[in-house]
Protein backbone atom coordinates (compact mmCIF):
# COMPACT_ATOMS: atom_id res chain seq x y z
CA UNK A 1 0.00 0.00 0.00
CA UNK A 2 2.81 2.39 0.85
CA UNK A 3 4.43 1.77 -2.53
CA UNK A 4 1.09 2.35 -4.12
CA UNK A 5 0.74 5.70 -2.38
CA UNK A 6 4.17 6.67 -3.58
CA UNK A 7 3.31 5.88 -7.19
CA UNK A 8 0.04 7.82 -6.88
CA UNK A 9 2.00 10.85 -5.70
CA UNK A 10 4.48 10.52 -8.55
CA UNK A 11 1.58 10.26 -10.99
CA UNK A 12 0.05 13.40 -9.53
CA UNK A 13 3.32 15.29 -9.87
CA UNK A 14 3.62 14.19 -13.50
CA UNK A 15 0.08 15.31 -14.25
CA UNK A 16 0.74 18.61 -12.59
CA UNK A 17 3.79 19.42 -14.66
CA UNK A 18 1.97 18.25 -17.75
CA UNK A 19 -0.89 20.65 -17.16
CA UNK A 20 1.59 23.43 -16.50
CA UNK A 21 3.11 22.68 -19.91
CA UNK A 22 -0.28 22.63 -21.59
CA UNK A 23 -1.08 26.15 -20.41
CA UNK A 24 -0.31 29.11 -22.59
CA UNK A 25 0.10 27.08 -25.77
CA UNK A 26 -0.60 28.65 -29.12
CA UNK A 27 -4.17 28.13 -30.41
CA UNK A 28 -4.99 24.57 -31.42
CA UNK A 29 -6.06 23.72 -34.95
CA UNK A 30 -9.64 24.93 -35.41
CA UNK A 31 -10.58 21.92 -37.49
CA UNK A 32 -8.35 18.89 -36.81
CA UNK A 33 -9.27 16.16 -39.31
CA UNK A 34 -10.26 12.78 -37.91
CA UNK A 35 -10.64 10.35 -40.82
CA UNK A 36 -11.66 7.64 -38.36
CA UNK A 37 -14.81 9.67 -37.62
CA UNK A 38 -16.14 9.30 -41.16
CA UNK A 39 -18.92 6.94 -39.93
CA UNK A 40 -19.97 9.66 -37.50
CA UNK A 41 -20.30 12.07 -40.44
CA UNK A 42 -22.63 9.51 -42.04
CA UNK A 43 -24.66 9.42 -38.81
CA UNK A 44 -24.99 13.20 -39.10
CA UNK A 45 -26.33 12.80 -42.65
CA UNK A 46 -23.20 14.03 -44.41
CA UNK A 47 -22.82 17.67 -45.43
CA UNK A 48 -26.56 18.15 -46.13
CA UNK A 49 -27.23 16.80 -42.62
CA UNK A 50 -24.73 19.28 -41.16
CA UNK A 51 -26.36 22.14 -43.07
CA UNK A 52 -29.78 21.22 -41.71
CA UNK A 53 -28.26 20.84 -38.24
CA UNK A 54 -26.76 24.33 -38.34
CA UNK A 55 -30.09 25.90 -39.35
CA UNK A 56 -31.69 24.34 -36.30
CA UNK A 57 -28.65 25.08 -34.09
CA UNK A 58 -28.56 28.78 -35.01
CA UNK A 59 -32.30 29.05 -34.40
CA UNK A 60 -31.70 27.44 -30.99
CA UNK A 61 -28.81 29.80 -30.19
CA UNK A 62 -31.04 32.78 -30.98
CA UNK A 63 -33.92 31.39 -28.92
CA UNK A 64 -31.86 30.70 -25.80
CA UNK A 65 -31.42 33.80 -23.60
CA UNK A 66 -27.98 32.56 -22.57
CA UNK A 67 -26.59 32.55 -26.11
CA UNK A 68 -28.81 35.01 -28.00
CA UNK A 69 -26.73 38.11 -27.05
CA UNK A 70 -23.70 36.59 -28.76
CA UNK A 71 -25.32 35.69 -32.03
CA UNK A 72 -28.09 38.22 -32.68
CA UNK A 73 -25.64 40.70 -34.21
CA UNK A 74 -23.29 38.15 -35.73
CA UNK A 75 -23.15 37.25 -39.41
CA UNK A 76 -25.27 34.19 -38.79
CA UNK A 77 -25.00 32.75 -42.29
CA UNK A 78 -21.24 32.96 -42.13
CA UNK A 79 -21.08 31.29 -38.74
CA UNK A 80 -23.33 28.47 -39.98
CA UNK A 81 -21.22 28.02 -43.10
CA UNK A 82 -17.98 27.95 -41.09
CA UNK A 83 -19.46 25.48 -38.64
CA UNK A 84 -20.51 23.13 -41.45
CA UNK A 85 -16.98 23.25 -42.85
CA UNK A 86 -15.42 22.82 -39.43
CA UNK A 87 -17.57 19.86 -38.36
CA UNK A 88 -17.20 18.28 -41.80
CA UNK A 89 -13.39 18.41 -41.61
CA UNK A 90 -13.34 17.14 -38.02
CA UNK A 91 -15.59 14.23 -38.98
CA UNK A 92 -13.24 13.20 -41.79
CA UNK A 93 -15.27 14.70 -44.64
CA UNK A 94 -13.93 16.08 -47.91
CA UNK A 95 -14.20 19.72 -46.93
CA UNK A 96 -11.81 22.56 -46.24
CA UNK A 97 -12.17 24.88 -43.29
CA UNK A 98 -11.78 28.45 -44.51
CA UNK A 99 -12.59 30.26 -41.26
CA UNK A 100 -10.47 31.80 -38.55
CA UNK A 101 -9.00 29.87 -35.66
CA UNK A 102 -11.04 29.55 -32.47
CA UNK A 103 -9.12 32.11 -30.48
CA UNK A 104 -9.47 34.81 -33.16
CA UNK A 105 -13.12 33.94 -33.76
CA UNK A 106 -14.08 34.44 -30.13
CA UNK A 107 -11.72 37.01 -28.65
CA UNK A 108 -14.18 39.80 -29.42
CA UNK A 109 -16.64 38.32 -26.92
CA UNK A 110 -16.52 37.70 -23.19
CA UNK A 111 -17.15 33.95 -22.96
CA UNK A 112 -17.30 31.97 -19.68
CA UNK A 113 -17.32 28.22 -19.09
CA UNK A 114 -21.07 28.55 -18.45
CA UNK A 115 -21.56 30.16 -21.88
CA UNK A 116 -19.53 27.37 -23.43
CA UNK A 117 -21.66 24.68 -21.80
CA UNK A 118 -24.84 26.55 -22.72
CA UNK A 119 -23.81 26.42 -26.37
CA UNK A 120 -23.07 22.71 -26.02
CA UNK A 121 -26.55 22.14 -24.56
CA UNK A 122 -28.20 24.01 -27.43
CA UNK A 123 -26.17 21.90 -29.86
CA UNK A 124 -27.19 18.70 -28.03
CA UNK A 125 -30.85 19.72 -28.29
CA UNK A 126 -30.44 20.29 -32.03
CA UNK A 127 -28.65 16.99 -32.51
CA UNK A 128 -31.45 15.25 -30.60
CA UNK A 129 -34.07 16.91 -32.78
CA UNK A 130 -32.13 15.71 -35.85
CA UNK A 131 -32.22 12.18 -34.45
CA UNK A 132 -28.44 11.83 -34.25
CA UNK A 133 -27.53 8.94 -31.96
CA UNK A 134 -26.18 9.95 -28.55
CA UNK A 135 -22.90 8.11 -29.01
CA UNK A 136 -22.25 9.76 -32.37
CA UNK A 137 -22.99 13.13 -30.75
CA UNK A 138 -20.43 12.42 -28.04
CA UNK A 139 -17.75 11.47 -30.55
CA UNK A 140 -18.09 14.90 -32.14
CA UNK A 141 -18.34 16.70 -28.80
CA UNK A 142 -15.15 14.96 -27.65
CA UNK A 143 -13.30 16.78 -30.45
CA UNK A 144 -14.97 20.13 -29.79
CA UNK A 145 -14.63 20.14 -26.00
CA UNK A 146 -10.85 20.85 -25.84
CA UNK A 147 -11.47 24.04 -27.86
CA UNK A 148 -12.71 25.55 -24.61
CA UNK A 149 -9.08 26.54 -24.00
CA UNK A 150 -9.19 28.89 -27.01
CA UNK A 151 -12.82 29.98 -26.66
CA UNK A 152 -13.45 30.53 -22.95
CA UNK A 153 -11.71 33.79 -22.09
CA UNK A 154 -13.43 34.89 -18.88
CA UNK A 155 -11.74 34.77 -16.42
CA UNK A 156 -8.77 35.48 -18.73
CA UNK A 157 -6.53 32.52 -19.44
CA UNK A 158 -2.85 32.69 -18.63
CA UNK B 1 -39.84 2.02 15.96
CA UNK B 2 -40.87 1.30 12.38
CA UNK B 3 -43.39 4.13 12.50
CA UNK B 4 -40.82 6.43 13.96
CA UNK B 5 -38.18 5.83 11.31
CA UNK B 6 -40.72 6.25 8.54
CA UNK B 7 -41.65 9.63 9.95
CA UNK B 8 -37.99 10.45 10.13
CA UNK B 9 -37.45 9.59 6.48
CA UNK B 10 -40.25 11.85 5.41
CA UNK B 11 -38.83 14.63 7.55
CA UNK B 12 -35.36 14.12 6.12
CA UNK B 13 -36.71 14.30 2.58
CA UNK B 14 -38.70 17.45 3.36
CA UNK B 15 -35.60 18.94 4.97
CA UNK B 16 -33.49 18.23 1.90
CA UNK B 17 -36.11 19.77 -0.37
CA UNK B 18 -36.50 22.79 1.90
CA UNK B 19 -32.77 23.40 2.11
CA UNK B 20 -32.50 23.27 -1.67
CA UNK B 21 -35.40 25.69 -1.99
CA UNK B 22 -34.10 28.09 0.62
CA UNK B 23 -30.82 28.22 -1.28
CA UNK B 24 -32.45 28.94 -4.59
CA UNK B 25 -32.56 32.73 -3.99
CA UNK B 26 -28.77 32.49 -4.30
CA UNK B 27 -29.40 30.76 -7.59
CA UNK B 28 -31.64 33.60 -8.67
CA UNK B 29 -29.12 36.26 -7.66
CA UNK B 30 -25.96 35.02 -9.25
CA UNK B 31 -25.89 33.14 -12.50
CA UNK B 32 -25.74 29.43 -11.79
CA UNK B 33 -26.30 26.12 -13.42
CA UNK B 34 -23.46 26.43 -15.93
CA UNK B 35 -22.37 22.80 -15.81
CA UNK B 36 -23.67 20.13 -18.17
CA UNK B 37 -26.29 17.73 -16.88
CA UNK B 38 -25.00 15.07 -14.46
CA UNK B 39 -21.39 16.28 -14.75
CA UNK B 40 -21.41 17.22 -11.05
CA UNK B 41 -22.07 13.59 -10.17
CA UNK B 42 -24.57 12.73 -7.45
CA UNK B 43 -24.20 12.77 -3.65
CA UNK B 44 -22.21 9.94 -2.13
CA UNK B 45 -23.08 8.51 1.30
CA UNK B 46 -20.71 10.84 3.15
CA UNK B 47 -22.09 13.94 1.47
CA UNK B 48 -19.44 14.65 -1.18
CA UNK B 49 -20.23 14.85 -4.87
CA UNK B 50 -19.41 11.55 -6.48
CA UNK B 51 -20.96 8.25 -7.21
CA UNK B 52 -23.12 6.65 -4.55
CA UNK B 53 -20.37 5.11 -2.42
CA UNK B 54 -17.26 7.03 -3.38
CA UNK B 55 -16.31 10.68 -3.82
CA UNK B 56 -15.29 11.90 -7.26
CA UNK B 57 -12.99 14.76 -8.19
CA UNK B 58 -15.95 16.79 -9.44
CA UNK B 59 -17.30 19.71 -7.42
CA UNK B 60 -20.91 19.37 -6.26
CA UNK B 61 -23.71 21.43 -7.75
CA UNK B 62 -24.01 22.95 -11.19
CA UNK B 63 -21.82 26.01 -10.71
CA UNK B 64 -18.96 26.69 -13.11
CA UNK B 65 -16.06 29.07 -12.52
CA UNK B 66 -17.47 32.22 -10.90
CA UNK B 67 -20.73 30.52 -9.94
CA UNK B 68 -22.19 28.78 -6.91
CA UNK B 69 -23.86 25.41 -6.92
CA UNK B 70 -25.49 23.32 -4.24
CA UNK B 71 -27.08 19.96 -3.71
CA UNK B 72 -29.18 18.58 -0.86
CA UNK B 73 -29.91 14.89 -0.69
CA UNK B 74 -31.51 12.05 1.14
CA UNK B 75 -30.14 8.54 0.68
CA UNK B 76 -31.44 5.34 2.10
CA UNK B 77 -29.80 1.94 1.96
CA UNK B 78 -32.00 -0.91 3.17
CA UNK B 79 -30.33 -4.27 3.57
CA UNK B 80 -31.79 -7.44 5.05
CA UNK B 81 -31.03 -6.48 8.64
CA UNK B 82 -30.10 -2.80 8.64
CA UNK B 83 -31.11 0.56 7.31
CA UNK B 84 -28.82 3.49 6.64
CA UNK B 85 -30.34 6.93 6.14
CA UNK B 86 -28.22 9.90 5.15
CA UNK B 87 -29.25 13.54 4.84
CA UNK B 88 -26.78 16.07 3.57
CA UNK B 89 -25.88 19.20 1.75
CA UNK B 90 -22.96 20.22 -0.44
CA UNK B 91 -22.01 23.66 -1.63
CA UNK B 92 -19.82 24.16 -4.68
CA UNK B 93 -17.85 27.38 -5.01
CA UNK B 94 -16.58 28.43 -8.42
CA UNK B 95 -16.13 24.80 -9.46
CA UNK B 96 -13.05 24.81 -7.26
CA UNK B 97 -14.08 24.15 -3.65
CA UNK B 98 -16.78 21.96 -2.22
CA UNK B 99 -18.04 22.11 1.37
CA UNK B 100 -20.42 19.48 2.65
CA UNK B 101 -22.21 18.22 5.74
CA UNK B 102 -24.03 14.95 6.18
CA UNK B 103 -25.79 13.12 8.96
CA UNK B 104 -25.72 9.34 8.78
CA UNK B 105 -28.22 7.33 10.78
CA UNK B 106 -27.66 3.62 10.96
CA UNK B 107 -30.73 1.77 12.18
CA UNK B 108 -29.67 -1.48 13.86
CA UNK B 109 -33.28 -2.80 13.83
CA UNK B 110 -33.42 -6.30 15.38
CA UNK B 111 -29.65 -6.49 15.74
CA UNK B 112 -29.90 -3.64 18.23
CA UNK B 113 -32.10 -5.82 20.39
CA UNK B 114 -29.80 -8.82 20.00
CA UNK B 115 -26.85 -6.70 21.16
CA UNK B 116 -28.81 -5.38 24.12
CA UNK B 117 -28.94 -1.81 22.76
CA UNK B 118 -32.62 -1.91 22.08
CA UNK B 119 -34.51 -2.66 18.93
CA UNK B 120 -33.98 0.00 16.29
CA UNK B 121 -31.06 1.54 18.15
CA UNK B 122 -29.56 4.29 15.98
CA UNK B 123 -25.85 4.79 15.45
CA UNK B 124 -25.32 8.29 14.12
CA UNK B 125 -22.45 10.35 12.90
CA UNK B 126 -21.95 13.75 11.33
CA UNK B 127 -19.55 14.16 8.43
CA UNK B 128 -18.02 17.55 7.62
CA UNK B 129 -16.35 17.53 4.23
CA UNK B 130 -14.19 19.79 2.11
CA UNK B 131 -12.79 19.14 -1.34
CA UNK B 132 -10.41 21.14 -3.49
CA UNK B 133 -10.08 20.63 -7.23
CA UNK B 134 -6.35 20.60 -7.96
CA UNK B 135 -6.03 20.16 -11.72
CA UNK B 136 -7.85 19.16 -14.83
CA UNK B 137 -11.34 19.24 -16.21
CA UNK B 138 -12.95 15.79 -16.27
CA UNK B 139 -15.41 16.80 -18.97
CA UNK B 140 -13.81 19.32 -21.31
CA UNK B 141 -10.16 18.23 -21.47
CA UNK B 142 -10.94 15.48 -23.96
CA UNK B 143 -7.59 15.67 -25.75
CA UNK B 144 -5.46 14.48 -22.85
CA UNK B 145 -5.38 11.60 -20.41
CA UNK B 146 -5.12 14.10 -17.61
CA UNK B 147 -8.04 13.49 -15.28
CA UNK B 148 -9.63 15.99 -12.98
CA UNK B 149 -7.89 15.57 -9.64
CA UNK B 150 -9.19 16.69 -6.26
CA UNK B 151 -8.05 16.43 -2.68
CA UNK B 152 -10.67 16.02 0.01
CA UNK B 153 -11.17 15.58 3.74
CA UNK B 154 -14.09 14.15 5.65
CA UNK B 155 -14.12 14.84 9.35
CA UNK B 156 -16.45 12.43 11.11
CA UNK B 157 -17.91 12.81 14.57
CA UNK B 158 -19.82 9.94 16.04
CA UNK B 159 -22.78 10.72 18.28
CA UNK B 160 -22.68 7.49 20.30
CA UNK B 161 -19.01 7.46 21.19
CA UNK B 162 -19.44 5.26 24.28
CA UNK B 163 -21.19 2.58 22.30
CA UNK B 164 -18.65 2.38 19.47
CA UNK B 165 -15.79 2.35 21.96
CA UNK B 166 -17.52 -0.50 23.78
CA UNK B 167 -17.53 -2.41 20.47
CA UNK B 168 -13.77 -1.96 20.30
CA UNK B 169 -13.24 1.24 18.35
CA UNK B 170 -10.29 3.34 19.51
CA UNK B 171 -11.99 6.67 18.84
CA UNK B 172 -15.36 8.22 18.27
CA UNK B 173 -14.02 10.76 15.77
CA UNK B 174 -11.82 10.49 12.74
CA UNK B 175 -10.70 12.30 9.64
CA UNK B 176 -10.44 10.69 6.22
CA UNK B 177 -8.23 12.29 3.59
CA UNK B 178 -8.70 11.30 -0.04
CA UNK B 179 -7.35 11.95 -3.48
CA UNK B 180 -9.76 11.45 -6.37
CA UNK B 181 -9.15 11.33 -10.10
CA UNK B 182 -12.13 11.46 -12.45
CA UNK B 183 -12.12 11.27 -16.22
CA UNK B 184 -14.93 11.29 -18.75
CA UNK B 185 -14.00 9.51 -21.96
CA UNK B 186 -16.59 11.28 -24.04
CA UNK B 187 -15.84 9.55 -27.33
CA UNK B 188 -16.81 6.27 -25.68
CA UNK B 189 -19.45 7.80 -23.37
CA UNK B 190 -17.61 6.31 -20.41
CA UNK B 191 -16.54 7.71 -17.06
CA UNK B 192 -13.90 6.38 -14.68
CA UNK B 193 -13.07 7.43 -11.16
CA UNK B 194 -10.43 6.30 -8.75
CA UNK B 195 -10.19 7.45 -5.16
CA UNK B 196 -7.44 6.72 -2.69
CA UNK B 197 -8.55 7.21 0.90
CA UNK B 198 -6.47 7.44 4.05
CA UNK B 199 -8.82 6.32 6.81
CA UNK B 200 -9.26 4.73 10.22
CA UNK B 201 -13.02 4.46 9.90
CA UNK B 202 -14.81 1.21 10.75
CA UNK B 203 -17.80 0.77 8.44
CA UNK B 204 -17.36 4.33 7.17
CA UNK B 205 -17.21 5.46 10.83
CA UNK B 206 -20.57 4.10 11.92
CA UNK B 207 -18.59 1.73 14.15
CA UNK B 208 -16.06 4.35 15.16
CA UNK B 209 -12.38 4.67 14.25
CA UNK B 210 -9.48 2.26 14.67
CA UNK B 211 -9.64 -1.05 16.46
CA UNK B 212 -7.79 -3.97 17.97
CA UNK B 213 -6.69 -5.43 14.64
CA UNK B 214 -5.42 -2.06 13.43
CA UNK B 215 -5.43 1.16 15.37
CA UNK B 216 -3.85 3.33 12.70
CA UNK B 217 -5.03 4.61 9.36
CA UNK B 218 -4.65 2.65 6.16
CA UNK B 219 -4.92 3.45 2.45
CA UNK B 220 -8.03 2.17 0.72
CA UNK B 221 -8.87 2.28 -2.97
CA UNK B 222 -12.30 3.09 -4.32
CA UNK B 223 -13.39 2.94 -7.92
CA UNK B 224 -16.36 3.81 -10.07
CA UNK B 225 -17.18 3.24 -13.71
CA UNK B 226 -20.20 4.71 -15.43
CA UNK B 227 -21.62 4.50 -18.89
CA UNK B 228 -23.71 7.36 -20.25
CA UNK B 229 -26.87 6.16 -21.95
CA UNK B 230 -28.36 9.58 -22.51
CA UNK B 231 -27.60 13.07 -21.36
CA UNK B 232 -29.83 12.50 -18.34
CA UNK B 233 -29.13 8.84 -17.68
CA UNK B 234 -26.06 6.91 -16.50
CA UNK B 235 -25.51 3.35 -15.33
CA UNK B 236 -22.47 2.07 -13.55
CA UNK B 237 -20.84 0.21 -10.73
CA UNK B 238 -18.65 1.05 -7.80
CA UNK B 239 -16.29 -0.79 -5.53
CA UNK B 240 -15.00 0.48 -2.22
CA UNK B 241 -12.24 -1.35 -0.38
CA UNK B 242 -12.59 -1.04 3.37
CA UNK B 243 -10.25 -1.46 6.26
CA UNK B 244 -10.99 -4.28 8.68
CA UNK B 245 -9.87 -2.86 11.99
CA UNK B 246 -12.22 -4.52 14.45
CA UNK B 247 -11.60 -8.07 15.63
CA UNK B 248 -15.14 -8.73 16.76
CA UNK B 249 -16.92 -7.34 13.72
CA UNK B 250 -15.45 -8.30 10.35
CA UNK B 251 -15.80 -5.57 7.75
CA UNK B 252 -16.17 -6.33 4.04
CA UNK B 253 -15.64 -4.24 0.92
CA UNK B 254 -18.71 -2.57 -0.49
CA UNK B 255 -19.93 -2.51 -4.06
CA UNK B 256 -22.98 -1.41 -5.93
CA UNK B 257 -24.48 -1.24 -9.41
CA UNK B 258 -26.46 1.93 -10.07
CA UNK B 259 -28.64 3.86 -12.43
CA UNK B 260 -28.81 7.64 -12.08
CA UNK B 261 -31.38 9.83 -13.75
CA UNK B 262 -31.44 13.62 -13.81
CA UNK B 263 -34.73 14.86 -15.29
CA UNK B 264 -33.43 18.41 -14.76
CA UNK B 265 -30.54 20.26 -13.13
CA UNK B 266 -32.68 20.54 -10.01
CA UNK B 267 -33.45 16.89 -9.33
CA UNK B 268 -31.71 13.56 -9.64
CA UNK B 269 -32.66 10.08 -8.59
CA UNK B 270 -30.22 7.23 -8.07
CA UNK B 271 -31.23 3.64 -7.63
CA UNK B 272 -28.63 1.01 -6.86
CA UNK B 273 -28.28 -2.53 -5.73
CA UNK B 274 -25.69 -2.54 -2.99
CA UNK B 275 -23.72 -5.27 -1.26
CA UNK B 276 -22.15 -4.22 2.02
CA UNK B 277 -21.17 -7.71 3.15
CA UNK B 278 -20.79 -8.50 6.81
CA UNK B 279 -21.86 -5.89 9.36
CA UNK B 280 -21.30 -6.88 13.00
CA UNK B 281 -23.26 -10.11 13.51
CA UNK B 282 -25.08 -10.24 10.18
CA UNK B 283 -23.42 -11.43 6.99
CA UNK B 284 -24.28 -10.92 3.31
CA UNK B 285 -26.05 -7.61 3.72
CA UNK B 286 -27.51 -6.63 0.39
CA UNK B 287 -30.32 -4.43 -0.68
CA UNK B 288 -31.56 -1.34 -2.44
CA UNK B 289 -29.96 2.03 -2.36
CA UNK B 290 -32.19 4.93 -3.23
CA UNK B 291 -31.11 8.55 -3.34
CA UNK B 292 -32.96 11.75 -4.13
CA UNK B 293 -31.08 14.94 -4.74
CA UNK B 294 -32.25 18.52 -5.17
CA UNK B 295 -30.06 21.39 -6.17
CA UNK B 296 -28.79 23.81 -8.77
C1 LIG C 1 -16.77 24.17 -29.22
C2 LIG C 1 -17.45 25.27 -29.25
C3 LIG C 1 -17.43 26.28 -30.40
C4 LIG C 1 -17.08 26.09 -31.70
C5 LIG C 1 -16.60 24.81 -32.35
C6 LIG C 1 -17.25 27.36 -32.37
C7 LIG C 1 -16.99 27.59 -33.70
C8 LIG C 1 -17.11 28.80 -34.33
C9 LIG C 1 -16.80 29.06 -35.71
C10 LIG C 1 -16.28 28.03 -36.70
C11 LIG C 1 -17.02 30.36 -35.95
C12 LIG C 1 -16.80 31.11 -37.27
C13 LIG C 1 -15.37 31.53 -37.40
C14 LIG C 1 -15.17 32.51 -38.52
O1 LIG C 1 -16.01 33.44 -38.66
O2 LIG C 1 -14.18 32.37 -39.25
C15 LIG C 1 -17.52 30.94 -34.72
C16 LIG C 1 -17.89 32.25 -34.57
C17 LIG C 1 -18.54 32.72 -33.47
N1 LIG C 1 -18.73 32.06 -32.28
FE1 LIG C 1 -18.19 30.21 -31.87
N2 LIG C 1 -17.68 28.28 -31.46
C18 LIG C 1 -17.82 27.65 -30.26
C19 LIG C 1 -18.22 28.21 -29.07
C20 LIG C 1 -18.76 29.45 -28.95
C21 LIG C 1 -19.32 29.99 -27.75
C22 LIG C 1 -19.36 29.27 -26.40
C23 LIG C 1 -19.78 31.24 -28.06
C24 LIG C 1 -20.48 32.21 -27.15
C25 LIG C 1 -21.38 31.85 -26.31
C26 LIG C 1 -19.51 31.48 -29.45
C27 LIG C 1 -19.80 32.64 -30.14
C28 LIG C 1 -19.43 32.90 -31.44
C29 LIG C 1 -19.72 34.14 -32.12
C30 LIG C 1 -20.48 35.32 -31.53
C31 LIG C 1 -19.15 34.02 -33.40
C32 LIG C 1 -19.14 35.09 -34.49
C33 LIG C 1 -17.95 35.96 -34.23
C34 LIG C 1 -17.83 37.09 -35.20
O3 LIG C 1 -18.15 36.91 -36.38
O4 LIG C 1 -17.38 38.15 -34.76
N3 LIG C 1 -18.88 30.39 -29.97
N4 LIG C 1 -17.54 29.96 -33.75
Amino acid sequence: MRNFARSMLVALAVMWSWSALADGQSPMAPAPAHPELRPVLEAFGGVPGLEALMDDFMAGLLADPRTRPFFENADQDRVKRQLVEQFCVILGGDCTYTGRNMRESHEGHVITAAHFNALVEVLQDSMNRRGIPFRAQNRLLAKLAPMHRDIVNEPPRR
Amino acid sequence: MKQKSKGHNRRALALAALTAMSLSPIAALASTGGKLLLTGGVSQIEGAAGGGLTPWAVIGGYGTEGQFGAQAFYTRVSTDDYRLGVTGLALGISDRVELSVARQRFDTRDVGAALGLGRGFLLEQNVYGAKLRLVGDAVLDQDTWLPQVALGVQHKRHRQGDIVRAVGARNANGTDVYLSATKLFLDSSFLLNGTLRHTRANQVGILGFGGDRRASASLQLEGSAAFLLRRDLAVGAEYRFKPNNLGIAREDDWWDAFIAWAPSKHVSLTLAYADIGNVVIRDDQRGWYLSVQFGF
